[in-house]
């Protein structure tokens, strides 16, 4: 098959970018739609010029590294899957492309189609773990933990930390970022010490951090590639219900 | 040089906790003047990092990545050991010891394993005093499941995302420190070189990978926790960034690198599908618990899997190995599933054979298949667009881990005073094959509970002072080196040549190796290094943010790690675990070690001039005795 793709081009941050259009002929339906950017780029190597600069890593769906905003939608076409997991066969042959970065306040892009989502990590740094030194703990089994209540904190904890409901919300809100580890950590006994500090403190951080306001529009959950559910964002209100009405 | 160990004298269930009171302490007031740098934030170097940022060190650390978080260790699927006997099945530490010596195939050394089994359990403690969400029965307590290479249930799992389970409470144990200013994180910077002043590690030189700016970090220990080397392969299921330079650069500044023919090809990954093929995607060993591998008896049968009754069927592994059947090792399993295939009976083009969930769905139900394999499926079928509940599963081994690394000695220091490893990136722990689950079990251990011990042994003595600018003349080299890279204006990419290295590893340092083989594989190295210094050609020279430079510098240090894999799996005259000579096998195909003359670590020198120089560490079995290795 053969497509046209239509892709943000920026330099660095500071410095403008535009749409650039490259056909890309001879695709098998069978590769991943970053296979089929690797080849482009080996093809603009080839020819001398500046291959587009975009991140990925394990390319199996887990570390959270790609990200690309394609045909309007986060992480393409499809549901529960990253850009990684994506493969041609979604797409028709003659089918435009359009090929963007993330595109939130909170994460500005560096170039081309890789942004900056240290913020994320700042939100985490604010609370999202349980303060316990290493050589502290109890034998694991000390504590039992309902299996309802483990298997839906683990939900909450398969989010992988790719801004796709950031970059699907209207707001740019992380929300559902934010909830998940709040969530996670509030469903177990071992993060209810620091729930209420927890709580409070990455809120802070993420709206210092210039992501917007959560307006329960619910698109982030249905692009979310661990479709992480709007249940946990629920969870985070009570849980800041609960810290601030002490 | 000689090889010393360092491992503690007295009975092996007491040699660490001698060590640990042998060993010199730092106080708490003097922590915060002694400085560490940790390379990597898996597993094992955010466990560090964090532990180390606990007790007060003053700590740096180093990831190429955006965020500590992505680091591949979060790509580790089937779960991690610890001899809990939870499953009140006869586990006990000195069994999980045996099973990963006998695993290993007698090439690791038993003191080190032996700690290694006897920490484990605190990992999983630790870990769930982290809120780590383990797997759990319905009473509240923590689920067990059964690995290859074991007959007990020891290892504790996360659906099939234990390792980003793990990582991410390590990477929140290593976020509060940061948050506290007790680390310093340093993101989107790769390590580049290391610095030796008067036989110490004193630091490292690192490039922003976006400013492009190449600075030296000193400190007065460096450690190293960047991972394995399967991406010498190209193809392997490694991520894509996962990549050698940093131990290679500490190999080429003195640290020996020991074993490094000893790689691991994982038996169940999706199979090759195309030339532009980017990775290989690992399917979990914990698939095996339930599936069941099979190959038609009739070569080139063109049915469909399901259309191909029982008796047509050729169960190889049951029928191979009855007491193990499905769940042998990995290395005994790949090599079955290549010896099928390069016998014809291989399906889908003749590289796979069947992993078919059938009776596992028919006996326990698809929703039991789904709890315990859900997401793996998933991926399966979203990259192959079949779904495994309704058509076997197809697939083929794949390089996967690197039981090779730098030498380390039972205080997980190198050969360079003042230089850790720890993970992947060591050579410790594993023999010539890794067990599952083995791997997070060891990064952990190694970071959270064997290095803040070793590493004060090492700091207690006070260190002589080294100016900032120690690390200039090896920043310009850097430069230099970068420099001509990005000038390079042959005809091939680095990822072509990327490539053909891995072709090379593949067909010739792969599944299998003989002589004849691994000597041409040494010529054609050869060319392509000399193809890389002149043909290698990248279309932008720019020094900031650039992926090409990145990978022609990675691509650069394969090579030269390529050519000591072929010529450690040259040297070593025997088949063992993962390394197998083809001229050295029993009559029933099985790997036969050479003990009376093998039995040895492998620890390579770096000779700027001349070939590397072979040392040999020996290994002494005072517990465990060697055998032929019996699945059976």
């Amino acid at each position: 098959m053969n497509v046209i793709l239509k892709i943000w081009r920026q330099p660095s941050k500071d410095t403008p970018g535009g749409f650039e259009t490259y056909p890309v002929a001879d695709v098998s339906p069978d590769m991943s739609f970053l296979e089929m950017l690797d080849v482009l780029n080996e093809t603009l190597t080839q020819s001398g010029k500046e291959p587009i600069a975009f991140e990925s890593d394990c390319r199996e769906g887990i570390c959270g590294t790609c990200g690309l905003f394609i045909n309007g939608r986060a992480h393409g076409p499809g549901l529960g899957i990253t850009t990684c997991e994506l493969r041609m066969r979604r797409f028709k042959s003659g089918e435009t492309i359009v090929v963007e970065p993330w595109r939130a306040k909170a994460f500005p892009v560096l170039k081309d189609l890789i942004v900056d989502r240290s913020s994320f990590d700042r939100i985490i740094q604010s609370g999202g773990y349980v303060s316990v030194n290493t050589g502290n703990a109890l034998d694991g089994n000390t504590l039992p933990i309902a299996k309802t209540k483990a298997d839906e904190a683990f939900d909450a904890a398969t989010c992988i930390g790719c801004g796709a409901c950031v970059a699907t919300c209207k707001n740019a809100s992380a929300m559902l970022f934010t909830a998940a580890k709040v969530s996670q950590l509030a469903l177990l006994p071992q993060g209810e010490v620091e729930a209420q500090d927890r709580v409070i403190n990455m809120v802070k951080t993420m709206e210092l951090e210039g992501f917007g306001h959560c307006s329960n529009t619910g698109a982030c959950e249905i692009e979310c590639p661990k479709q992480i559910s709007l249940t946990h964002i629920a969870r985070l209100h009570r849980e800041y219900l609960k810290a601030t009405f002490k | 040089m000689s090889l010393d160990a360092r491992i503690p004298e007295g009975p092996i269930q007491q040699k660490w906790d001698h060590c640990k009171f042998e060993m010199k302490l730092v106080s708490p007031a003097n922590r915060r003047k002694r400085s560490v740098i940790v390379v990597g934030t898996g597993l094992a170097g955010a466990s560090a990092a964090a532990s180390l940022g606990e007790m007060g060190y003053n700590v740096s650390a180093f990831t190429y990545h955006d965020s500590p978080r992505r680091a591949h260790s979060i790509a580790a699927q089937g779960g991690i050991n610890a001899p809990k006997n939870y499953a009140n099945d006869g586990d006990s530490i000195y069994r999980l010891f045996y099973d990963t010596i006998k695993g290993g195939d007698y090439r690791a050394r038993e003191a080190n394993v032996y700690r290694l089994a006897q920490l484990s359990g605190n990992i999983i403690d630790h870990c769930v005093a982290q809120g780590v969400p383990f797997a759990r029965e319905y009473g509240g307590l923590l689920a067990n499941r059964s690995f290859g290479g074991v007959q007990v249930s020891r290892t504790f799992y996360a659906r099939g995302q234990t390792g980003q389970q793990l990582l991410l409470g390590a990477y929140g144990a290593l976020s509060r420190q940061v948050h506290t200013n007790q680390v310093r994180m340093f993101s989107r910077t790769e390590m580049l070189d290391l610095i030796v002043v008067d036989g110490r590690a004193r630091g490292i030189v690192a490039r922003d990978l976006v400013s492009g700016k190449i600075s030296s970090h000193m400190a007065d220990a460096v450690i190293l926790a960047t991972g394995g080397y399967s991406n010498v392969f190209y193809l392997s299921t490694n991520a894509i960034n996962s990549n050698a330079t940093a131990i290679w650069r500490a190999h080429k500044r003195g640290a020996y690198f020991a074993n490094p023919c000893f790689t691991q090809i994982h038996p169940t990954c999706i199979p090759r599908a195309g030339e532009s093929q980017s990775k290989l995607t690992l399917m979990s060993e914990s698939l095996r618990n339930d599936g069941r591998i099979w190959v038609p008896k009739q070569k080139g049968d063109k049915r469909r899997a399901r259309d191909i009754p029982e008796s047509d069927r050729d169960y190889y592994l049951e029928r191979i190995y009855p007491s193990f059947g499905n769940l042998v090792p990995r290395d005994v399993a790949s090599r079955r599933a290549k010896e099928m295939c390069d016998n014809g009976y291989g399906v889908a083009g003749g590289y796979a054979v069947y992993l078919d969930f059938a009776d596992a769905i028919q006996r326990d139900g698809k929703d039991s298949v789904e709890q315990k394999y859900g997401n793996l499926f998933d991926i399966y079928h979203e990259i192959t667009g079949e779904n495994p509940y309704t058509t076997a599963m197809k697939i083929y081994p794949a390089p996967h881990y690197t039981m090779g690394g730098l030498w380390v000695d039972y205080h997980l220091m190198t050969t360079i005073p003042g230089l850790f490893a720890l993970g992947e990136a060591n050579f410790s722990d594993h023999g010539a094959n890794r067990l599952g689950a083995s791997a997070l079990m060891q990064c952990l251990t190694d970071g959270y509970f064997v290095l803040p011990y070793t590493i004060g042994d090492y700091l207690a003595k006070p260190l002589p002072h080294v100016s900032e600018d120690a690390g200039k003349p090896i920043e310009r080299e850097v430069t230099d080196r970068l420099n001509i890279l990005s000038n390079a204006s042959g005809s091939q990419t680095a990822m072509s040549l990327h490539q053909k290295l891995g072709h090379i590893m593949w067909d010739k340092c792969g599944m299998s190796r003989n002589e004849t083989g691994l000597k041409e594989a040494l010529n054609d190295i050869k060319t392509l290094k000399e193809t890389f210094q002149k043909d290698l050609k990248l279309s932008t020279p720019g020094q900031t943010l650039n992926q090409e430079l990145e990978r022609a510098n990675r691509v650069a240090d394969y090579i030269e790690l390529g050519e000591l894999m072929v010529q450690d799996a040259l040297t070593r005259e025997e088949s063992c675990g993962g390394h197998f000579r083809e001229e050295h096998q029993t009559e029933e195909n099985e790997a036969k070690r050479n003990d009376e003359n093998q039995s040895y670590v492998s620890a390579w020198a770096y000779s700027e001039k001349k070939e590397a120089v072979l040392h040999k560490e020996a290994l002494a079995f005072d517990h465990v005795k060697p055998t032929q290795r019996s699945y059976k």
